[in-house]
């Protein structure tokens, strides 16, 4: 076979050289990224230190519209809002999911026909969706109120009562994404090793012990990899509760994100608007590398 | 026949463990119930409204059951509110971000996975932790500048920003899994990178492709803010048509209903087409993208 036209005299060197060629390949998509996603975000911190209105000249104010937004007892209100609902939109997904992950871990009947059924909610189109609930949410002829009356329960005023609306908008975003944490968790369970079950099993561990003192830890880390997605989900949550309350009644619902969207594409408020954007950023990282941190300082539980 | 009560007592036994298997088989089935019931539930109450006349659509105690059925809210929002045109505004916004996405994202997918430059997808973490409206401030002046606004060319550009991380992100992950001999087994038979690339690595990456095309194009439909604010009564997408155009000219329940399963009837077959992909895919960090 010494007819083969003279293959490369070092295989890994000539791959090396190879090596090089890839780059070309993530060219494109760096191209496009800077333009959509980089450009953006450079663009908005510049913004932030301008007062700007669409229509008028801008003029350089520094921090001026940071300060400004500080002192705003509406965006104060709607920091607070924004983390009462996260609170709430993080938590209850996160035990009903790892609930459900633990159920569709096991084998049964129509397992596969149900966990599709079961994850509909998350691809299903967010307005659509929300244009639902708001028909169920309807305080006199909405369904949810006579599921109540069911049960002898009062009615109830949901999205329109200043006290319950943030509450019921987390109803929908549990509906929307408890089947995300459930999918991260069953990863989870799914990479689990057996030994440990085995052992505990012999020791004459309770299923209730072998969940807690077994599975609990070992699928925490990806139930704070859960927590972290919807942390940031929950913070950017926008048209559910644009579509079903557009931030009221008045600002009972009003999030940075609904705030921001008033600013920039309802007063044109540009600077104002990068500002809480940059803001808001801030806040999600913060708290994603927050979480992240507690996650590799505690193994967690 | 003193065997007897050894024998009774094995016989007797079981009622009691097996009761108690019974009650746990109970409670699983009943939590799956719990579980899974809203899911379906809200889905069926849609279809429900969207197949009922108006006066059942309000009645109270409600009528879950149409009876008749009448597609008579589907003819409406056919033919008066012209959501054809929206439903192409969206499949062509959609299809067109994700075509550019597949042609940009599968070599970059490709180009990271080779290069193990697992890195670069942090990139693509902190653009999915943006909120989606912070990016269209600066595009919507930048548009505003190209008279682009109110097009779909501009929809197409900005819709680029949930269906690039995503193919890249799932076809990175892909070509990571497929071994690396048969592609070192071509380029030391003398083919150039980008041979090897489309008629070894690309052939074998279908079913990655797959996947990663069917998830842009669902986050890509499903988007309502980009369409929200870029676009005008021309341009706008399904998701932004069933929000203001139906909602604002105050159409009653049964029509609402009826745009709103045209606009998730076809995400969710999508759905069940590659459930099982989503199920293995997701699981691996969420690529859920806007």
């Amino acid at each position: 076979m010494s007819a083969v036209a003279t293959p490369p005299a070092r295989p890994a060197a000539f791959l090396a050289r190879r090596r090089r060629s890839y780059y070309y390949f993530i060219v494109p998509a760096l191209v496009v990224t800077g333009a959509v996603i980089i450009f953006p975000w450079l663009y908005t911190i510049y913004m932030s230190a301008f007062e700007w209105t669409i229509g008028s000249t801008a003029h350089y104010v520094g921090f001026g519209n940071y300060e400004k937004l500080f002192a705003n007892q509406r965006f104060h209100e709607a920091v607070l809002h924004t983390f009462y609902f996260t609170v709430l939109a993080v938590a209850a997904p996160l035990l009903l999911g790892t609930w459900a992950a633990m159920i569709f871990h096991r084998e049964f009947p129509f397992r596969g026909v149900l966990r599709g059924i079961f994850i509909m909610p998350m691809m299903a189109t967010p307005v659509a969706v929300a244009l639902v609930w708001t028909m169920m949410f309807h305080p006199q002829q909405g369904v949810l109120n006579y599921l109540l009356s069911l049960v002898g329960l009062p009615p109830s005023l949901w999205v329109y009562s200043p006290t319950l609306v943030i509450p019921s908008l987390v109803l929908v975003e549990i509906w929307h994404w408890t089947p995300l944490v459930m999918l991260i968790v069953l990863g989870g369970l799914a990479s689990l090793p057996t030994e440990p079950y085995e052992s505990a099993r012999l020791d004459g561990a309770s299923e209730w012990q072998l969940f807690r003192y077994v599975t609990l830890p070992l699928v925490a880390p990806f139930i704070a990899v859960a927590a972290v997605i919807r942390t940031i989900d929950a913070l950017k949550t926008f048209d559910t509760i644009y579509v079903i309350t557009g931030g009221g009644p008045g600002t009972a619902s009003e999030t940075i994100n609904l705030y921001l969207y008033l600013q920039a594409f309802a007063f044109y408020n540009i600077g104002t608007a990068s500002a809480v954007v940059v803001v808001f950023f801030v806040i999600v990282l913060a708290l994603a590398v927050l979480l992240l941190y507690v996650r590799e300082k505690t193994k967690w539980m | 026949m003193d065997v007897s009560p050894a024998l009774a007592k094995p016989l007797a036994m079981p009622w009691r463990p097996r009761l108690k298997r019974m009650l746990r088989k109970l409670g699983f089935w009943l939590s799956v119930l719990v579980i899974v019931s809203p899911a379906i539930l809200v889905f069926l109450w849609m279809l429900s409204l969207s197949l009922k006349n108006e006066i059942d659509n309000v009645a109270y105690p409600p009528v879950f059951i149409p009876n008749p059925p009448t597609f008579a809210n589907f003819l409406q929002v056919f033919e008066e509110n012209s959501i054809g045109r929206y439903l192409k505004n969206s499949i062509i916004v959609s299809g067109g971000a994700t075509l550019i996405a597949l042609l940009i994202g599968i070599p970059a997918g490709f180009g990271i996975a080779r290069l193990g430059a697992r890195r670069l997808t942090v990139l693509i973490l902190i653009a999915r932790m943006t909120p989606a409206l912070s990016f269209l401030i600066p595009l919507y002046a930048v548009f505003q500048f190209l008279r682009l606004n109110n097009t779909l060319t501009a929809l197409v550009i900005t819709h680029l920003v949930i269906t690039v991380p995503i193919v890249v992100y799932v076809m990175a992950g892909y070509f990571e899994t497929l071994p690396k001999e048969l592609e070192e087994a071509a380029l030391i038979d003398g083919a150039s990178v980008w041979k090897t690339f489309i008629y070894v690595a690309m052939p074998l990456a279908r079913p990655g492709i797959v996947v990663g095309t069917i998830l842009a194009f669902i986050f890509s439909w499903n988007n309502f803010v980009f369409g929200a604010v870029l676009a005008g009564r021309e341009a706008r997408t399904l998701p932004v048509a069933v929000y203001n155009v139906l909602t604002f000219e105050q159409l009653a329940w049964g029509p609402l209903a009826a745009a709103a399963i045209i606009v998730t009837l076809p995400v969710l077959l999508l759905t069940i087409i590659i459930q099982k992909e989503i199920v293995v895919g997701l699981t691996h960090g969420g690529v859920k993208g806007g």
